[in-house]
């Protein structure tokens, strides 16, 4: 990559000889505009992580509006404990449980279909195509007050179940593996046959490991998704027993009793754990969110 | 080849029958979870939804009172109340407002992390970082920055004209109260959360654009402006047309930030569409006319979704 970037750099040096006084002052501004952006960016984020370890409330609210919302006059994990103190740790767990359990549920089901699609011939196949393209463009939103009334007879309320499996499966996330399965050389899959393999183990030995970009990219997007996820619990939760963070966050946020730097607290929490996962996956998270470009 | 085959045809025949049974019961046994899963909480519920919409269904049904045929009643009413209409505006201005921002902003972004430049590579990691933050966070956030007698927002802007922006001056920056600066609050923070996915995109979009064309610009004494202008801005029309067509459409669906920050007020000034379907359908549990709104719904994103993209291709044909 290197070598590459210095042999384009010298072939643009041969074509521009000396950089002309304009190019030469327009470095540093896009530099300053650059770093402006970054804070504007970054200034909730930051100014969040600091007055959350501000235990003073007067002090929070004081500093809210000043310099000191973005350096750290304490470093107290006193809201910390407090929110802790209020079973936040309960609605962690149910969030944490609901995509981890969505989500891999999903990345079963929707690649099976996919692959059901792409390699298979069968009565109906072509229909089936045609029903997950078309169902792509259904928001949930419109179908959202009849699945109530359904989970509501069901007595599905107030679960964990009624957060996952109207989720699992998702047309966008078929036609994504679809697009990947259709892609990948076939003589692969070809030869296992020839050897014996049933078309099982040809999912599970050949086309799963084969695709693994395509399983992050799903699962990434499939879990910011339901991590973020506000609408629908906030029809289908009462009690905080199978209540996800946002809306424990709603309830804390709406409580006029709570102090403002446990409500920071509490958003650090629910931010921190998936700016790391980012910073981490960076890649992963650009490459998920970016093939949503193909839903076009 | 043909001929070397033809005295095993019979065999191969009754071989490839069999085959192709077997390959009828593995496709769909392959695809039946997602196919029941689909039918059972997409399709099922899609077509209860047109079905409640002419119905006067309640979600606790009264036993007194049986669910009826109401042929156009809902929309009828739908579109004789004032929320809903107030919805229907508000969505309207932040579409207006949002789509043509977002996407110019997403645009420079992309082009400005597009350079080569040193730590290029981190403000792309900074600038995409919104994007990971749920949004009902980035309500929470934002609302206390936006707060009108302690906030952030009002602070700097304090301090960047030397007193001049106080709240007092400029009515709006109460977003609390004043109709347009709760607009404006909601439009910003829309507008911080998303535009990084519209940058990833477009970012992708210009890799995608060959440095020949850029070179024959060049040699045509092309200046940086009219490279943008007559090379960038033509070959990112397919990037344009998603970018516009998705936002557009999360426009519509506008909610998590609005029932954080402002439930709709103040006066109906930030009332949405959802907000409505969601007060419907739930909290008044009239399911009749949550679905109504829900079928509205569907219609105007399949119009938008359609009508965009023959705009922009009629465009492209005229250029």
């Amino acid at each position: 990559m290197a070598v590459m970037d210095a042999v384009r750099h010298v072939e643009e040096g041969v074509e521009v000889p000396r950089p002309s006084r304009r190019l030469r002052l327009r470095r540093p501004l896009t530099y300053s505009v650059m770093v402006l952006l970054a804070i504007f960016f970054v200034f909730p984020v930051v100014a969040m992580v600091v007055l959350s370890l501000q235990p003073n409330e007067t002090q929070v609210i004081a500093d809210q509006d000043s310099i000191w919302a973005f350096f750290p006059r304490a470093l107290s994990l006193q809201n910390y404990e407090d929110v802790f103190a209020r079973d936040v740790g309960r609605a962690v767990f149910n969030s944490a449980l609901i995509t981890i359990v969505t989500v891999g549920l999903g990345l079963v089901v929707n690649s099976m279909c996919a692959y059901g699609l792409a390699r298979l011939q069968w009565i109906g196949r072509s229909v089936v195509i045609g029903a997950v393209v078309a169902l792509m463009i259904v928001p949930f939103q419109s179908v959202s007050v009849p699945l109530l009334l359904i989970v509501n007879r069901l007595g599905w309320l107030d679960t964990y179940h009624v957060q996952i499996i109207p989720f699992v499966a998702n047309p966008f996330f078929i036609f994504l593996f679809y697009q990947a399965f259709i892609g990948l050389p076939k003589e692969i899959e070809e030869a296992a046959l020839i050897d014996g393999a049933g078309r099982w183990t040809i999912y599970r030995r050949i086309v799963t490991p084969l695709s693994r970009p395509t399983f992050a990219t799903v699962g990434i997007l499939q879990a910011l998704f339901v991590w973020g996820s506000f609408f629908w619990p906030l029809m289908v939760t009462r009690g905080p027993d199978v209540r996800p963070l946002p809306v424990a966050m709603q309830v804390l946020f709406s409580d006029p009793n709570v102090p403002l730097g446990d409500v920071f607290a509490f958003a650090a929490v629910m931010t921190l754990p998936i700016l790391a996962l980012y910073l981490g996956f960076q890649k992963w998270f650009v490459q998920s969110v970016a093939s949503q470009g193909l839903k076009g | 080849m043909a001929t070397a085959i033809e005295p095993m045809s019979r065999d191969r025949l009754s071989d490839r029958r069999r085959r192709r049974g077997r390959e009828l019961l593995q496709g769909w046994g392959f695809a039946a979870p997602a196919i029941v899963l689909l039918a059972v909480f997409l399709v099922l519920p899609f077509i209860l939804a047109i079905y409640s919409s002419f119905t006067d269904q309640r979600l606790v049904p009264n036993p007194n009172l049986p669910t009826k045929w109401v042929g156009l009643r809902n929309y009828r009413r739908l579109f004789e109340n004032e929320s809903f209409l107030s919805g229907l505006v508000f969505n309207g201005i932040f579409v207006l407002v949002v789509v043509p921002l977002q996407t110019a902003f997403a645009l420079g972004l992309a082009v400005l992390v597009n350079q080569k430049l040193k730590f290029r590579n981190a403000f792309r990691t900074i600038y995409f970082a919104p994007v990971a933050v749920t949004m009902v966070v980035v309500a929470v956030m934002w609302t206390s920055f936006f707060n009108p007698s302690a906030g952030l927002i009002n602070s700097v802007l304090d301090t960047v004209s030397f007193g001049f922006l106080t709240p007092e001056r400029f009515g709006f920056l109460n977003w609390a109260l004043d109709r347009n600066g709760a607009r404006a609050a909601i439009i910003i923070l829309s507008i911080w959360q998303g535009v990084g996915f519209q940058m990833v995109i477009y970012l992708a979009g210009l890799q995608s654009i060959p440095d020949s064309l850029y070179e024959a610009a060049r040699i045509d004494g092309a200046n940086p402006w009219q490279q943008f202008r007559h090379v960038t801005i033509p070959q990112l029309r397919n990037t344009t047309i998603f970018v516009v067509l998705s936002t557009t459409i999360l426009a519509f669906a506008l909610f998590d930030q609005v029932e954080i920050m402002t439930q709709g007020g103040p006066q109906d000034a930030t009332q949405t569409m959802i907000l409505r379907l969601i007060t419907f359908g739930f909290r008044q549990g009239q399911v009749g006319m949550g679905s109504a709104l829900g079928v509205f719904y569907f219609v105007l994103v399949v119009v938008v979704a359609f009508t965009q993209r023959r705009l922009l291709r009629e465009e492209r044909a005229v250029a």
